[in-house]
């Protein structure tokens, strides 16, 4: 292949399609480079998609997009080995159109915005692995190398929306390695069970869902969550946990997965079903410290590539739509003004992340990760006692409240002192604030 | 969460995936088998969520054919570098069904 494109994206992920769709769009000539047998044979997601990210690109979509369900019901459990304590939120307000968060199964959904990227006139070519930025003598990227014959493609701009690993990205130097620190791995299993057993499950109606988020004991004391959302006539069911933590730990994920499952509070919502595939996936939650360089003279970086994942709220495709969308938007304005794709120009896709809440949510969050990673009481010792409180002030023995609530105080200063208990409670203060 | 939920074969778990495997061109290489020899952590065989690595007496085996491709092994192997980690060649490797 010896044409020139002016846009190589490789990765069809979320971001990459966003940033090819975006460039097509406007009539610039876009090559978009993927490995899987088609887009989204290899990308892995909870996973729910958050609409205003996409809206921005393809304002229409939920009129052919396929959706699972728009969710309706947040349940945040925090969990002991028996037991969890449970917020539910719920309101008629998320069930009237436009909706604004959906559950999406990742290889329904690629597809179709892959379709959408061909449509706006982008050459997608996928069982394409890329093996090397191609340079010019002073480091400016050219273009990239492929794994087929004449494998050498040229092109005035490459986006490197190529995951969370980016071998691209680290070959070249632009990142270092990633530190187990700064990573979390998720694996997780879709289970199969008809449309009407899930609804009558989850308390739910035709296109409504719920999602359950999970911490606590069901972690091991590692820094992580576990989750279940509901599709139309499957559940994803899946835990994560940090990197770092898995390496003291001596078990698997899978196994950490299979405890999950068979705590009593989840078991029942998935019996019956039919599993049918086992994923894992790496999530970049470093934070606003751990996000590299992402422009360069020739490349820019959009999507996990970027470590742009907001842990705290469990958000990463509309960060990822949304960089790639930038990233676009940026070569378009260059191109129009017909200025070159330089390190230099390029520095406005950095400045507008910061004016965007990509930045802003990732900076007001930026030090939470290591406060939690240092303080594992939030993650082990507060939700036992919890659910230990919960237990005790809820069964009735004849005992009478006041001592009970006294107990419940002794507990909580056996396994934390006062000045540990107020040094806590500030620490999160300053965290969330 | 008893013990019983435990004892699960994670080939039982990868049985349900779908792969096409590249024959004869695994796409990650432990480098140096004799470090692996001398690790004492081996966290490799904990951490890979398709248990693709097997702890031996003197080594380490590595078989990628239910490979994730989720980066974890490389990730992880701090002291001493020493996986070798590329993805397949094109259309090689797991294809998510539902992903």
């Amino acid at each position: 292949m010896s044409e020139k494109f002016d846009v190589i994206v490789v990765g069809a992920g979320a971001s990459g399609n966003a940033a090819a769709y975006t460039l097509a769009k406007s009539g610039l000539k876009v090559l978009q480079l993927e490995r899987g047998e088609t887009s989204g044979a290899k990308n892995v997601q909870g996973a729910i998609l958050y609409a205003d990210a996409l809206e921005r690109i393809i304002p229409d979509f939920r009129e052919e997009a396929p959706l699972e369900r728009h969710i309706i019901e947040q349940r945040m459990w925090v969990m002991d080995e028996r037991s969890y304590v449970g917020s539910h939120f719920r309101s008629d307000d998320f069930n009237k159109p436009p909706y604004n968060r959906y559950t999406i199964i990742r290889a329904k959904f690629d597809k179709w915005f892959s379709d959408k990227v061909k449509e706006a006139g982008a050459l997608v070519i996928c069982e394409t692995t890329v093996k090397t930025l191609l340079r010019d003598d002073a480091g400016k990227v050219i273009g990239v190398e492929v794994d087929r014959i004449d494998g050498k493609i040229y092109a005035d701009l490459v986006i490197l929306a190529d995951g969370v690993n980016s071998t691209l990205a680290r070959k070249a130097g632009f990142r270092p390695e990633l530190d187990p620190k700064h990573v979390a791995l998720a694996v997780k299993e879709i289970h199969f069970l008809p449309k009407d057993v899930i609804e009558s499950r989850f308390n739910i109606q035709d296109e409504e869902g719920v999602v359950i988020e999970m911490m606590g004991k069901i972690t091991h004391g590692m820094m992580g969550t576990g989750f279940l959302y509901t599709n139309s006539d499957s559940i994803s069911v899946g835990v994560g946990c940090l990197l770092s933590d898995f390496m003291t730990q001596k078990i698997t994920p899978y196994q950490l997965l299979e405890q999950l499952k068979a705590h009593p509070s989840v078991a029942p919502m998935l019996e019956g079903g039919e599993m049918k595939e086992y994923a894992a996936h790496l999530i970049p939650e470093g934070g606003y410290h751990a996000i590299p360089q992402i422009y360069g003279d020739g490349w820019m970086i959009v999507g996990d590539s970027g470590m742009f994942v907001n842990a705290v709220h469990r958000e990463g495709s509309n960060l990822a739509m949304t960089t790639g969308r930038i990233a676009a938007e940026t070569a378009i304005e260059l191109g129009r003004a017909g200025k070159a794709m330089s390190a230099a120009n390029l520095a406005l896709y950095r400045k507008r992340l910061d004016d965007s809440f990509v930045i802003k949510d990732l900076k007001k969050y930026k030090d939470l990760p290591e406060l939690l990673d240092n303080n594992k009481q939030f993650l082990t010792t507060y939700p036992e006692l919890l659910n230990r409180s919960a237990y005790a002030m809820l069964k009735v023995d004849g005992e009478d409240k006041r001592s009970k609530q006294k107990d419940i105080y002794r507990g909580f200063r056996a396994e934390r002192s006062l000045f540990g208990l107020l040094g806590d409670a500030y620490k999160l203060w300053r965290a969330f604030r | 969460m008893s013990d019983k939920a435990v004892s699960i074969k994670v080939e039982d778990k990868l049985y349900q995936n779908r792969y096409l495997v590249d024959a004869e061109r695994p796409h990650i290489q432990i480098k140096d088998e004799a470090l692996c020899a001398s690790c004492t952590t081996r966290q490799c065989t904990v951490c890979c969520p398709a248990g693709c690595y097997e702890g031996a007496a003197d080594k380490v085996v590595l078989t990628t054919d239910g490979c994730l491709e989720c980066g974890t092994c490389r990730v992880i192997c701090t002291t001493h570098r020493n996986v070798e980690w590329e993805y397949p060649r094109g259309g090689y490797g797991i294809q998510f069904k539902f992903g």
